[in-house]
């Protein structure tokens, strides 16, 4: 039971976590397939759209320098040198290039070269100029990338000329397309990511609803409702784990129902057989004054029989009563009649009825006054003190303790002088036909008598302690509520002083209802 | 002597108990049934009833109403089963006491007497009968009370009410408006000097109320102090 409130606190903080665990699951996932994708895309096509415009680049250029360059006479003067750059600069279709021509460290006059100054890099000039190989480099001009492409001449016998012919054109339209797709993938990532919590929420409700549902099954088990049942949907692995948990409650119910029909049995068989002695006891028992009496004119052999068979009827008679007793208590069948009494008077009145008063030292203070069945009381103190008359020694003493002012507990000690209870005895002193002297196999008492009390005492809500006193003596303590009227209840004792204002019409009801509700509250606390 | 009639189906404890209260110096008739009790009881005229309440045919809680029905004779249901309901039903049935079996022969004729006593109305000296009042009979709102005559009345009719409840309502209306715990009035009325229960005195007032109230649920005569007891009145 006491795990019942931890499950509950934890479960939630569990579900919490459960819950995030899968959601930032899906989300890193998805976060990295769609990045990962996103970058190879990006890279590829980027890739493709540059490598594209450059070939055509490279080529077109090829083409115009093979149509224009035989025409160039050689060696070129420097206005040769110009109108080949202005040939090929207006050759350039759509394409807005610049062109320089050099020839064996000659450039062309033009208006400086290659706009913006750009240097061209040496490992592209000495690819070009020495070995006479075609080469391009993407550069950064200025924050834009252009692509500047170097191209030697060949003669028509294809010997190497000393002419080169640079180009370098921008590469904005390429670099914007590569933009787009880098935006495109950003605006598609962020629903994606979205979609994907949504997902992840569904998800993990489609995984914790049954969990849930699991759990409250649980926590109903553990509150008793054995007959609670999961609805079994689909056949995943949910499905299987709630048709376990059915077996596992059936199970339980089983062998509860078991259990209880057993103790039932028991309960009935003992309360049966002691109302079956009742009978016969009921005929005997009238019947042995009869034969006491009558004793003393019998022969003594006759009259020891007589005496012993009217003695044992006696102790017969108590026992079945005792067990008659038990059996109401294990059945759950004891009711209690509270009644407001003064305590001391009440005790006094247990020690008159049994003639103890001169055995007896009471300390029985005045006008302690509490809500108490006072015939389980007379059980509780009789019981006590005729133990620690028979099985202590005198003086008994029987001791109330006058509760402090606001305190909700009544004490009453009883101890005797006697040698004590032996310390391995102490611990079962309340147990049913526990003897504490094995060679003392029959006593006065039917061996029921402690625990009878102590039933007495806990259907009150109170409890009961047995203990050795340091001076000697067994000393036991009853604790019991005080449960006294509340204050608001009115203690009507005058005239002219209704007690309900409406008349009597819930007046025997609540008499009724009183004991009830109290009897019922002392009947949880036992079963608690 | 009072003459007791024991109404019992076991033949052992109809024995028993016969001998029991013969050698105690009783007249007793006794029956084993309850149709052979209500016949017994015209020509016995006993003083008292121990009534089994497990009985063949008719069983003790209806021969107790049939007796109730037309005469004021006590009654002690004697039973095996001291469960709360049997109990509670038999003093419901108009029992006076109730005695559970075994028991022993010295407690039967305790309670008897203790009954006896009790039912033996002019005897009892409660204060009002010991002053003479100005007038025979009190009378407090419909309800007649002759102390000295034992005659209850209600709008002009004689009440017919069980020796218990006589008794009861003669102690509760001696001193109107002075309330009594359940352990009070079992130790004035039913004589109960140990802790007696007091189911025994809910199932009489209960009684009462049916016979003098108007309307039993709102009693105007007999009223609960919840949590303490009953009073008579105010009215």
């Amino acid at each position: 039971m006491p795990a019942l409130p931890r499950l509950r606190t934890g479960n939630p903080q569990l579900l919490r976590g459960l819950r995030a665990r899968l959601v930032v699951g899906f989300l890193v996932v998805a976060a990295v397939s769609a990045l990962t994708t996103a970058l190879l895309t990006y890279q590829e096509a980027r890739n493709a759209i540059l490598q594209r415009s450059q070939d055509i680049a490279v080529n077109d250029l090829r083409a115009q320098v093979n149509s224009l360059a035989p025409e160039l006479p050689v060696p070129p003067s420097q206005a040769d040198l110009d109108s080949l750059r202005v040939q090929l600069e207006r050759s350039g279709k759509s394409r807005d290039w610049d062109i320089s021509v050099h020839y064996s460290g000659v450039r062309d006059s033009g208006d400086g070269g290659l706009r913006g100054d750009v240097v061209i890099p040496d490992d592209l000039k000495a690819s070009v100029e020495k070995r006479h190989v075609p080469a391009f480099q993407r550069v950064d001009r200025s924050g834009d990338p252009w692509l500047l492409i170097g191209m030697p001449v060949r003669q028509s016998d294809g010997r190497a000329s000393a002419l080169t012919v640079y180009a370098q054109l921008p590469l904005s339209a390429e670099e914007s397309n590569v933009e787009a797709l880098v935006s495109a993938a950003q605006r598609g990532a962020l629903p994606v990511l979205v979609l994907t919590v949504v997902l992840a929420l569904l998800a993990a409700r489609g995984v914790l609803r049954p969990v849930r549902g699991l759990r409250q099954a649980a926590g109903r088990i553990a509150e008793g409702k054995l007959d609670t049942r999961l609805e079994v949907k689909g056949a995943d692995e949910i499905a299987d784990l709630s048709r376990t948990f059915n077996d596992m409650a059936a199970r339980l119910e089983e062998s509860m129902a078991e259990l209880r029909r057993l103790e039932s049995n028991s309960r009935r068989f003992a309360a049966d057989v002691s109302h079956e002695l009742r009978t016969p006891l009921a005929a005997m028992t009238a019947v042995t004054d009869v034969l006491d009496e009558d004793a003393d004119s019998l022969d003594p052999d006759t009259a020891s029989a007589v005496r012993l068979i009217s003695q044992e009827t006696g102790k017969l008679a108590r026992m079945v009563e005792d067990l008659m007793e038990v059996s109401r208590f294990d059945a759950g069948a004891a009711a209690l009649h509270l009644d407001e009494v003064d305590v001391g008077e009440t005790i006094r009145k247990t020690l008159q009825a049994r003639a103890w008063q001169k055995r007896v030292t009471a300390e029985l203070p005045a006008d302690v006054r509490a809500g108490l069945d006072p015939r389980r009381l007379d059980v509780v103190v009789a019981n006590l003190v005729g133990n620690a008359l028979h099985h202590g020694g005198e003086p008994v003493r029987v001791r109330l303790h006058a509760p402090e002012p606001g305190a909700d507990r009544l004490l009453i000690e009883i101890s005797d002088s006697g040698p004590g209870i032996d310390p391995e005895v102490l611990p079962h002193v309340f147990d049913r036909f526990y003897k504490a002297d094995s060679a003392r196999a029959r006593s006065e008492g039917s061996g029921l008598g402690l625990a009878i009390a102590q039933e007495n005492v806990r259907l009150h809500g109170g409890s009961m302690r047995a203990a050795n006193s340091p001076e000697g003596g067994a000393v036991f303590t009853v604790d019991l509520p005080l449960r006294l009227r509340e204050a608001g209840e009115p203690v009507t004792e005058g005239d002219g002083d209704p007690p309900d204002d409406d008349g009597g019409a819930v007046d025997e009801q609540t008499a009724d209802d009183d004991r009830g509700g109290l009897r019922s509250a002392a009947g949880k606390e036992l079963h608690a | 002597m009072p003459r007791v009639l024991l109404i019992e189906d076991d033949a052992a404890v109809r024995d028993g108990v016969s001998l029991a209260l013969r050698r105690r110096g009783h007249e007793v008739a006794a029956a084993a049934s309850g149709e052979e009790g209500l016949e017994v009881l015209p020509g016995f005229r006993p003083d008292i009833v121990l009534l089994d309440l497990m009985l063949p045919g008719k069983d003790g809680f209806e021969v107790c109403r049939l007796i109730r029905a037309e005469r004021q004779l006590p009654i002690i249901m004697l039973t095996a089963r001291g469960e709360d309901l049997d109990v509670v039903l038999g003093l419901e049935a108009g029992a006076d006491d109730y005695i559970v079996k075994p028991a022993r022969g010295e407690v039967l004729e305790a309670r008897m007497r203790a009954v006896l006593r009790r039912t033996a109305l002019p005897a009892d000296g409660t204060p009002a009968v010991a002053e003479p009042g100005p007038a025979p009979v009190e009378t407090y709102g419909e309800l007649a009370i002759d102390r000295a005559g034992l005659v209850v009345g209600k709008g002009g009719q004689d009440l017919s009410l069980a020796p218990s409840e006589m008794k009861l309502l003669l102690f509760l209306s001696a001193t109107p408006g002075q309330v009594f715990s359940r352990q009070q009035l079992l130790e004035h009325v039913w004589e109960h000097s140990y802790h007696g229960d007091s189911r025994l005195v809910d199932a009489c007032v209960m009684r009462l109320r049916t016979k003098i109230e108007d309307t039993p649920r709102s009693p105007r005569y007999v009223q609960t102090v919840r949590g303490f007891g009953y009073r008579f009145g105010p009215l």
